[in-house]
């Protein structure tokens, strides 16, 4: 950590994060890859948490990446198990066709 | 300096393999480049020292999640290719979005200073001597249990909820009738034959269950048929 410095990890993490953001905007129709953007955001969070934490000598830092982490995994999995649903009922995972459902 | 140089490669693979997964035309190769960009995040991990995080990134993402992304990309049959009909409409936007957000971000990060007080109160410092999972493991059984204990309850409804969501009953499947197992008595199951010497226990058709049900009924008597059809046509002959 010492030899790279914080600036690079931040670079890199901010960079990881607009990639997310990007994401979603261009697979507005696919849930499932809205999804795996939504990995890369906690990911890029991650990832800062880590630098950070290298960086001040601090351990707080990375027990909250752990809990990230945590609630990532339920978060695909809870999202890939509403995915899976939905596909049940309509026989698409179209975004757009999500708003039938109000009422 | 070999470090940086390595910190350089895995960072550029990170982002190169990211972009791969949010604009892949097959949703399968999204994954593997997910796949690809945990290893090297993982690997950043590594050089800053979290040592732990950096292998529970590996279990959990690409021996869980990304397994989870494959099973249900490959389960669904969805036609991906429509669903990229937006890609083009969407990129402008989407790129601005993405544009703005950089340059604050680069704002941010450009007129950023460390508190020099900073480094004085830190909540939890990591003890010299010590390996990064010892004393993480030493700090999240002390300090943070309750934050550990809630993770595991995030966990818990993570995988009911996930449980009662796909769950469905279907209709061929068999259930367990619990009423009638205990009602039965052994009189409406068995039966006592008195078998005469010599007389084989096939004639008297002991093989053949007293109680039938639907199933077991066909099968068992296309057996049964089919043995004593057999059985008669050799006493015949």
């Amino acid at each position: 950590m010492t030899e790279v410095g914080l600036g690079p990890y931040l670079v890199v993490s901010a960079i990881l994060l607009v990639l997310g953001v990007f994401g979603i905007f261009l697979n507005r129709k696919n849930v499932i890859v809205i999804l795996m953007a939504l990995e890369l955001i906690l990911l890029a969070v991650n990832l800062n948490l880590v630098a950070f934490s290298a960086a001040h000598n601090d351990l707080t830092g990375q027990i909250l990446a752990m809990l990230v982490l945590t609630v990532a995994a339920a978060e695909a999995a809870i999202g890939l198990a509403i995915v899976v649903v939905y596909f049940r009922n309509r026989g698409s995972i179209q975004v757009e066709d999500v708003n039938l459902m109000k009422g | 300096m070999i470090t940086q140089i390595l910190f350089y490669l895995f960072a550029a693979v990170l982002l190169i393999s990211a972009a791969t997964v949010v604009s892949a035309r097959n949703p399968v190769h999204s994954v593997l480049f997910l796949i690809l960009a945990f290893f090297n995040a993982a690997a950043l991990f590594l050089i800053a020292g979290a040592e732990f995080l950096a292998m529970t990134l590996v279990i959990v993402y690409v021996g869980a999640v990304a397994v989870l992304f494959l099973f249900v990309v490959m389960m669904l049959d969805v036609d991906f290719a429509e669903l990229r009909s937006g890609f083009q409409r969407y990129a402008p936007i989407g790129a601005t979005v993405g544009a703005i957000l950089f340059v604050e971000l680069a704002l941010v990060l450009g007129g950023w200073k460390l508190a020099p007080a900073a480094s004085g109160s830190l909540a939890s410092p990591m003890p010299p001597g010590m390996s990064n999972t010892e004393a993480l493991g030493r700090l999240l059984y002390t300090d943070y249990v309750f934050l550990f204990q809630a993770a595991g309850l995030v966990l818990l409804v993570a995988m009911i909820g996930a449980i009662v969501l796909t769950l469905r009953d279907r209709r061929t499947s068999r259930h367990q009738v619990i009423r009638n197992q205990v009602d039965r008595k052994p009189a409406d199951t068995i039966e006592v034959l008195s078998v005469g010497l010599g007389t084989g226990i096939r004639e008297l058709g002991i093989y053949r269950p007293k109680v039938v049900e639907e199933e077991t009924v066909a099968t068992a008597d296309a057996h049964g048929d089919g043995g004593h059809g057999a059985g008669g046509h050799g006493h015949g002959h």
